[in-house]
C-alpha cells in the first residue's frame, strides 16, 4: 500500500488537501472559514485530474514544431495524424476548466449569501445565526 | 427595477427591526422565572434543550470527525491501488476518445490547440452551460448586493472618496498607468490566441478583468465609470452570451441537417482558422471579464 501511495504522490497529495478541505468544512462556524473549506477541496479535485492526465516525458496537447510535429495543413487535409506519443491527455484540462468556472461561480454566489447573512445577523458564527434563527420562530 | 430596489429597501429595514427585536428579547430572557413559578413540563423542556444543544454539539463534533477519517481513509486507500503516475497506458490515458481527440482534432476543427478544439469545438455546449453558469452566478450577486444610492449618500461618498483617494499616490499611478495597457494587451493576446497556443476565452478574460481591477484601484471609481459602468457592463455581457448562443444554435442545425455550413475552417495555424473558436473564445473573454470586475466592484462597493 506504501509503495502504491509513494508512487501516486500527486494523486495522495490532493486527497490530503481534500481531506484538510472536508475536515475545515466540518468543523469551522465561521461560513467564511466555511467557503475556505470548499475551495480546499475544488482545488485537491483539480490536482487529482491534472495528475491523472499527465504523462511523463510528453508535453501539452498543443501541436508544436518543437518537436517537429507540425506539419499541420497534412494533419488538417486528414494525409497524416499527429503522433500520439507526443502529448498528454488532454480530456483532464477541459473537465479542469469546467470545474474553475462553477468554483468560481458558486464562490462569488457564497461570499455574497454571507455578507448577506453578516448584514441581518451581525455575526458570521453559524451557531449563533441558528441560535438566533430559532428564538425568532418561537417568537411567531 | 424600482420595485425590487423598494422591496430591497424594505428588506434591509426589515432586518434591522428584526435586530433591535432580538435584542429586547436577549434582555427579558436575562429575566427568569422563579422556580417554583414554572411548571413540571417546562423545567423538564428546558432541562432537554440545554442538554440536548450541548451534547448535540458534541455529537456533531465526533460524528464529523469520525466521517472524516473514514472518508479520507478510503479515499487514500483507493489511492494506493490506483496506476502508476505518469504512465502512458493507464486506462485514462489510453482510452479511444483522447485517440480520436488527438488524432482527429485538427482535421474536424482546425485548431492546433486540442484542448481549445475540445471545448469549444466537440463539447461547446457543455461550455455555453459554464457560461451561463458564470452569468447566472453574476446575476445572483448583482440580485444580494447591488444597491441604488441616493443622491445624498452618493454625495457624501465623492467627498469621502475626494478626501481618502490617494491623489499623489505617484508609484500606485505611474505603475498601473504601465501596468494596465500591458496586461490588457497581454489579456487580448491570450484571448486571440485561444486556439493556437495556451489560453483561450476564460484565462484571457481573467487576465483583462484584472487589469479592470488594477485601473479601478489606482484611479478610483469616477475615471472608471467613464467608460465601464453598468449599462456597458449588462450590454457586453448579454451580447457575449446571446451570440454564443445563436452561433451554437446555427451549429446545431447545420450538423443535425447534413447542411454545409458557411463558416470554414481555414488554414490550421493562421490567426483566422478554426471556424467557430475565435468568435466563441472573445466572447467568453468579454463575458468573463465583466463578470470578474463586476465581481470585484459588487463586493468593494456594491455597485458596478
Amino acid at each position: 500500500m506504501l509503495s502504491g501511495l509513494i508512487s501516486n504522490f500527486y494523486e495522495t497529495a490532493s486527497i490530503i488537501v481534500f481531506g484538510i478541505g472536508f475536515v475545515t468544512l466540518l468543523l469551522n462556524r465561521n461560513i467564511i472559514k466555511k467557503i475556505i473549506g470548499f475551495n480546499f477541496m475544488d482545488t485537491a479535485i483539480y490536482l487529482f485530474l491534472a495528475s491523472k492526465g499527465y504523462i511523463t516525458g510528453r508535453i501539452a496537447p498543443i501541436v508544436s514544431e518543437r518537436l517537429g510535429d507540425a506539419n499541420v495543413v497534412a494533419y488538417q487535409a486528414g494525409t497524416a495524424v499527429p503522433n500520439i506519443n507526443n502529448y498528454v491527455n488532454p480530456v483532464p484540462a477541459g473537465l479542469v476548466l469546467t470545474g474553475i468556472v462553477v468554483s468560481v461561480s458558486f464562490t462569488a454566489f457564497f461570499l455574497a449569501l454571507a455578507v448577506r447573512l453578516y448584514r441581518a445577523y451581525n455575526t458570521l458564527d453559524l451557531h449563533k445565526i441558528i441560535s438566533i434563527m430559532n428564538k425568532e420562530e418561537n417568537e411567531e | 427595477m424600482i420595485n425590487v430596489v423598494e422591496s430591497l429597501k424594505n428588506f434591509v429595514n426589515g432586518t434591522q427591526l428584526i435586530e433591535s427585536k432580538n435584542e429586547t428579547e436577549i434582555k427579558d430572557s436575562t429575566v427568569v422565572k422563579k422556580h417554583h413559578e414554572t411548571s413540571f413540563t417546562e423545567r423538564v423542556t428546558a432541562l432537554i434543550e440545554k442538554g440536548e444543544s450541548k451534547a448535540a454539539r458534541s455529537a456533531y463534533t465526533v460524528v464529523a470527525v469520525i466521517m472524516a477519517i473514514i472518508i479520507i481513509g478510503c479515499l487514500i486507500y483507493t489511492v494506493s491501488f490506483l496506476p502508476h503516475f505518469g504512465g502512458a497506458d493507464n486506462p485514462a490515458n489510453s482510452s479511444e476518445v483522447v485517440r480520436a481527440y488527438i488524432e482527429n482534432g485538427i482535421h474536424d476543427t482546425g485548431a492546433t490547440n486540442f484542448v481549445a478544439g475540445m471545448i469549444l469545438n466537440y463539447r461547446a455546449f457543455d461550455t455555453l452551460g459554464e457560461s451561463s453558469v458564470l452569468f447566472i452566478a453574476a446575476t445572483a450577486v448583482i440580485i444580494l448586493l447591488f444597491r441604488h444610492k441616493t443622491k445624498e449618500e452618493e454625495k457624501a461618498e465623492s467627498v469621502e472618496e475626494e478626501f481618502y483617494e490617494d491623489k499623489h499616490d505617484v508609484i500606485l499611478r505611474h505603475g498601473a498607468l504601465i501596468l494596465v495597457p500591458v496586461t490588457l494587451m497581454f489579456g487580448l493576446y491570450v484571448l486571440f490566441n485561444g486556439h493556437l497556443s495556451p489560453g483561450g476565452g476564460f484565462s484571457g478574460g481573467t487576465i483583462m478583468g484584472a487589469a479592470l481591477i488594477l485601473y479601478n484601484l489606482a484611479f478610483g471609481d469616477k475615471s472608471t465609470k467613464k467608460f465601464f459602468n453598468y449599462n456597458i457592463n449588462k450590454v457586453v455581457k448579454i451580447i457575449a452570451l446571446g451570440f454564443y448562443a445563436l452561433s451554437q444554435a446555427y451549429a446545431f442545425y447545420v450538423g443535425a441537417n447534413h447542411l454545409p455550413s458557411i463558416i470554414s475552417n481555414g488554414v490550421a495555424g493562421t490567426i483566422l482558422s478554426s471556424g467557430l473558436i475565435l468568435p466563441l473564445n472573445v466572447c467568453v473573454g468579454f463575458e468573463v471579464a465583466c463578470t470578474m470586475f463586476g465581481f470585484y466592484s459588487l463586493f468593494d462597493r456594491e455597485e458596478i
